[in-house]
């Protein structure tokens, strides 16, 4: 792309070959205000009505805290797991052709179509103690309902889908030839993984481990079910969060609610910034 | 894979126009929404049934009665947020109350204007043990014995728990002798024994019989009933402690609502009718125990043990007003309990 030269004062771009610009900024803007702005103005303003001192008495609050950290914490692990596994899942599917294939392919997304009390029973059916798999870890000594450990695999149930779409399309449009390329160029097979593929893959795994990330951490509706909800063990941040509004308390709910909010706004910032760079770097 | 989705999305647009036409269709008679708590289901179901059918036969009219449940607490909120609810039937007067303070939705009189206190039935805390009662817990101070895990739900998200928690401190109360550090310490014991606070009562339920947990459940009089007749009596007991709480669950008329409607005839009359003979032994059918059981046919009472039973209004608590924020506010004691445990 050749720039133009720079003319006296500020202006709008060229108009480009593409028409409807101006129209379609100011749909999206009025629609961004509409549908996430408006509603998450309210939220941190319904919060200021505490004032600084009590809005940091809530934050500094030794289970808001620990609420938090359990929140973030199996959310991050959830995530990091599900892009492994994710990206491996992703991988098959697009790579290799064995029957039930499509089968499989549907089924990555149940997490999404499930409403998400449903998969809390069922994992909670599954992994108490006197369930299938509960049953089978208990002689271990490995308890995964009504513990943190039982946070993460809600949060990696609904988490996978998230992976698995963001890498596919990615993995989709490398060549085959890139690999023979390499192959013939003397890579070895781990080479060819890390040195040749991977780095096209970044920023998808990036992405995909974002947004299950953040699903995570806002995830209630199946995480209450399997959780045991103990103050200070396995109580997540969105229980506190209804806890308070229990107690007809919207400004303390609100509070946690901005916190958490911030959190993951800075958390999926520095993730974009991260991903902007490694684009740069192998883009 | 496009056309499919598309499809979809058409069928969610039909269906959800179907849902509206069908809403519509509705307000050719009378409808009434009743607002009400977890557990009160089925007994609501049959409920209805019979209040349209009298109502028919009394005013010519037909009237429909839409019904929601959920948590209490929860249910109250969705009230004060405009849930164009015409009816309240609630576990808990400190929820009622909450709509008259934080809406005025509701006249502060609510409480007057219907026979005991507007709660048409009572019910009370009870045990489920597994069958044949193992760990022999036959009292509260059974439930802190070594190796006893107690099945409650979180009094900060149920109100059911709540009952839970006031019927424990009052047994702790009449034991120690009102000694509330001793009191504190008992109900504090009893949680430590508590391994998953489910968010609601029925949670809890299908904690302690699907799941397995626990060796006791802290649970609703019909709740109990309930999990025999769903899971089996064969596998539970019920053990009546020899003192529990009394909860009265209250019901009222939504004044604002009802008189935007031009409602208020109907749905009085539907409150009024659960007084009546049909309605409490309805109640009665349902494990709940009637406020007026003359009415009732003995046959349906058989089941209900004689307890000693604590109000709410006894001096130990004075009444919701004081309770609720005292126990179970931001900070009171069910918090302050759980602050060791760190």
């Amino acid at each position: 792309m050749t720039t133009a030269p720079a003319k006296a004062g500020w202006r709008f771009r060229q108009p480009s070959v593409i028409p409807g610009f101006g129209l379609t900024l100011g749909f999206s803007l009025a629609y961004l205000t509409l549908i996430i702005l408006i509603p998450l103005s309210g939220l941190v303003w319904r919060s200021a009505s505490l004032g600084w001192s009590d809005f940091f008495a809530i934050a500094t609050d030794r289970r808001t805290v620990k609420a938090l950290e359990i929140s973030f914490g199996t959310a991050f692990i959830a995530a990091a797991i599900n892009v492994v596994f994710g990206t491996i899942v992703a991988w098959v599917l697009v790579r290799y052709r064995f029957p039930g294939r499509r089968v499989i392919d549907a089924m990555v997304d149940l997490p999404f179509a499930l409403p998400t009390a449903v998969a809390g029973i069922a994992l909670t059916t599954l992994y108490s103690p006197k369930g299938w798999m509960g049953a089978l870890l208990a002689p271990l000594g490995i308890k995964v309902a009504y513990t943190p450990l039982g946070i993460v695999i809600a949060l990696v149930f609904i988490g996978l889908p998230f992976v698995v779409r963001t890498v596919q399309p990615i993995i989709e449009e490398i060549d085959k030839e890139v690999e023979e390329a390499a192959a013939t160029l003397g890579a070895n097979r781990f080479q060819t993984i890390f040195l040749v593929l991977f780095p096209g893959l970044a920023p998808a795994v990036v992405t995909g481990f974002a947004l299950a990330f953040a699903r995570g951490v806002g995830e209630y509706g199946s995480v209450i079910f399997i959780a045991g909800n103990l103050p200070y063990v396995s109580e997540i941040a969105p229980l506190l969060i209804v806890i308070r509004l229990e107690e007809y308390d919207y400004a303390a709910a609100t509070a946690i609610a901005t916190i958490m909010l911030a959190l993951s706004f800075l958390m999926l910032l520095v993730i974009n910034l991260i991903q902007s760079r490694t684009r740069k770097r192998y883009g | 894979m496009t056309t499919s989705r598309r499809t979809i999305l058409l069928s969610a647009l039909l269906a959800s126009a179907v849902q509206l036409g069908g809403l519509g269709f509705a307000h050719a008679d009378t409808t009434l929404l009743n607002v009400s708590y977890d557990p009160t289901r089925e007994l609501y179901k049959d409920y209805n049934e019979a209040f349209a059918k009298h109502w028919q036969a009394e005013s010519g009219e037909t009237v429909t009665i839409q019904q929601s449940h959920g948590g209490s607490g929860k249910q109250a909120r969705a009230v004060i947020d405009g849930l164009d609810a015409d009816v309240v039937t609630l576990a808990l007067e400190s929820d009622i109350n909450a709509i008259v303070e934080k809406s005025q939705k509701i006249n502060p009189d609510w409480r007057s204007k219907l026979p005991n206190n507007a709660s048409p039935y009572t019910s009370t805390i009870i045990f489920l043990v597994r069958k044949g009662n193992p760990k022999g817990i036959n009292d509260w101070g059974d439930l802190i014995k070594d190796g006893v895990q107690v099945i409650t739900p979180n009094p900060k998200t149920s109100g059911g728990a709540r009952w839970n928690y006031l019927a424990a401190w009052a047994w702790a109360n009449g034991q120690f002798g009102r000694d509330e550090t001793k009191i504190k310490e008992f109900v504090g014991n009893l949680y430590a024994h508590v391994p998953i606070l489910d968010t609601g009562a029925r949670g809890s339920t299908v904690t302690f019989a699907e799941r397995e947990q626990g060796d006791v459940l802290l649970a609703w009089e019909n709740e109990a009933y309930l999990a025999l007749d769903e899971f089996g009596a064969d596998k539970f007991d019920i053990v009546f402690p020899p003192q529990s709480i009394l909860a009265e669950p209250p019901v009222a008329v939504v004044d604002a609502n009802v008189d935007a409607k031009g409602t208020r005839k109907v749905a009085e009359a539907y409150l009024n009718y659960l007084y009546s003979a049909e309605g409490q032994t309805i109640a009665a059918k349902h494990h709940y125990r009637p406020s007026k059981p003359e009415l009732v046919p003995a046959a349906d009472l058989q089941k209900q043990r004689e307890l000693k039973l604590v109000s709410i209004d006894d001096p130990i608590f004075g009444g919701w007003k004081k309770a609720q924020p005292y126990h179970f506010g931001d900070g009171g004691i069910f918090d302050q309990i759980y602050k060791p445990a760190q």
